[in-house]
């Protein structure tokens, strides 16, 4: 058990390791995020809609599909040189390869998510400082359900010809459960309402992670192992 | 399962009874439109659109009841990497989204007069919606993978996250909120429909689902075909 969580860690270390010496994926994810933020400010009618009604959405939509290029090059990267060969062959459990690949990618996605959110605040003049810490709950919560279906789809998608296509299709449906509930808190957090109203919401988002991450555990040999 | 008549179209059969068993439920749903137009008392408050519910109910049962047969058969073909299971959830998954389209095209036609709008972001519209959508994307990996083995691997992992989603989506779309009817029929207390329009709507219920099941055994029938003629074992 011990030694399947150490490897888990050593191939996160070994993806972000990779991420930071080269930093092209990241930055352009960074980036790819602010884009969406600006669109989104530009895609209202400025005189009907204040962007204190367009922003928790803006900002959700903009975290999932920052995520989904990230999920997007999780697996591409072992593809070339068949580096996920050598990571099968490899003795440790497959459940660690997952949850290794699901660690990488879960930073890689939260380093994005604490840079768009300052600029989030800028762009939308919300004020984001009193309700950061359920922010940031919600964040971890949200993130980590769609995040670990994501990190199974996209070991599948690199197998086909679409891959940047399939994995959108496949996956926005999962995002449905942890965005509705992500907006939901965000709504409130920002109104300044109790926690109490919010803490239905933020369950189903734990219950969904524990849920789908179990799941993921279980049904990720199968798509590795031939 | 099957009694295979030649090595190369161990299907043939199959298909063959799977397309009687779909004509003869044809055959019996024209019956049916014709008693429900012409023979079950109008609503009061929705009049004459309450009928295309003889339609509505029945394909959204099947779609719902097909999506979860999917979804069981393709955790059996993960425990027993059986190709037939991988068919049978593949021709299953077929069924099934023809069946939601029927159900999504037939839902706002009736939401249009009743509700005042054709599309509501309501708890079951949005859940089926997203079946839908989901079984979509089901058959498009599949016809993105060529390794017949890869293939039904990956499509019985996206069938098993599927049926555990459903729950979920369930629940946050009707957090949000819900206007759809509530059940008349499968409810804890007795069904509040008049007694003709409960009969027509319960053998409409029976007759879809048998057309639904002909349908399935004619396309499981050629997918056996298929693999067949490639030479697919499958695991």
């Amino acid at each position: 058990m011990r030694e399947a969580i150490l490897a888990a860690f050593a191939i996160a270390g070994k993806d972000l390791r990779a991420e930071l010496r080269s930093r092209t994926a990241i930055v352009s994810a960074m980036v790819f995020a602010s884009l969406i933020l600006v669109v989104f400010s530009f895609s209202r009618d400025p005189a009907r809609l204040a962007p204190a009604d367009l922003a928790p959405s803006a900002l959700w939509i903009t975290f999932a599909f920052a995520a989904m290029t990230a999920l997007n090059r999780a697996f591409s990267v072992e593809r070339e040189h068949a580096a996920l060969d050598a990571l099968l062959l490899a003795p440790i459990p497959r459940e660690s390869i997952y949850l290794g690949k699901l660690l990488g990618n879960l930073a890689f996605v939260f380093a994005i998510e604490a840079v768009t959110l300052p600029l989030f605040a800028v762009f939308f003049n919300a004020r984001i400082g009193a309700s950061l810490g359920g922010l940031a709950l919600t964040s971890v919560l949200a993130t980590t359900g769609f995040v670990a279906v994501g990190t199974v789809f996209s070991a599948m998608t690199v197998r086909t010809r679409f891959a940047e296509l399939m994995l959108p299709v496949l996956l926005l449906p999962f995002m449905i459960p942890p965005l509705i509930g992500a907006v939901q808190v965000t709504v409130r957090l920002f109104a300044d309402r109790p926690l109490s109203e919010v803490v239905g919401w933020l369950r189903l988002l734990a219950v969904y992670d524990v849920v789908f991450v179990t799941l993921s555990l279980v049904v990720f040999p199968s798509v590795v192992d031939e | 399962m099957t009694s295979p008549s030649h090595p190369l179209e161990p299907g043939s059969r199959l298909t063959r009874v799977g397309m009687r068993i779909a004509l003869l439920s044809l055959v019996a749903l024209a019956a049916i439109y014709y008693v429900a137009i012409w023979r079950t008392p109008t609503e009061a408050s929705q009049g004459f659109a309450q009928k295309i519910f003889y339609l509505h109910v029945p394909a959204a049962w099947n779609a719902l009841l097909v999506f979860s047969v999917v979804g069981i058969v393709s955790a059996l073909y993960l425990w027993l990497k059986d190709a037939r299971l991988d068919h049978f959830a593949a021709a299953a998954a077929e069924v099934g989204v023809v069946f939601s389209a029927v159900m999504l095209t037939t839902g706002p036609l009736w939401g249009k007069p009743v509700w005042g709008a054709w599309w509501q972001w309501d708890a079951r519209l949005t859940l089926t919606l997203f079946l839908f959508f989901l079984y979509v994307g089901y058959l498009s990996l599949r016809s993105a993978l060529h390794d017949p083995a890869e293939r039904a691997r990956f499509s019985a992992v996206v069938a098993i996250l599927g049926l555990v989603l459903v729950p979920f989506v369930h629940l946050s779309v009707y957090l949000f909120r819900t206007i759809h009817p509530l059940p008349v029929v499968l409810k804890p207390s007795a069904p509040s429909l008049p007694g003709s329009m409960l009969e027509v709507l319960l053998f409409s219920l029976a007759v879809h689902t048998l057309l639904a099941l002909g349908f399935i055994v004619a396309r499981y029938g050629l997918l056996r075909n298929e693999a067949a003629r490639i030479g697919d074992g499958n695991g």
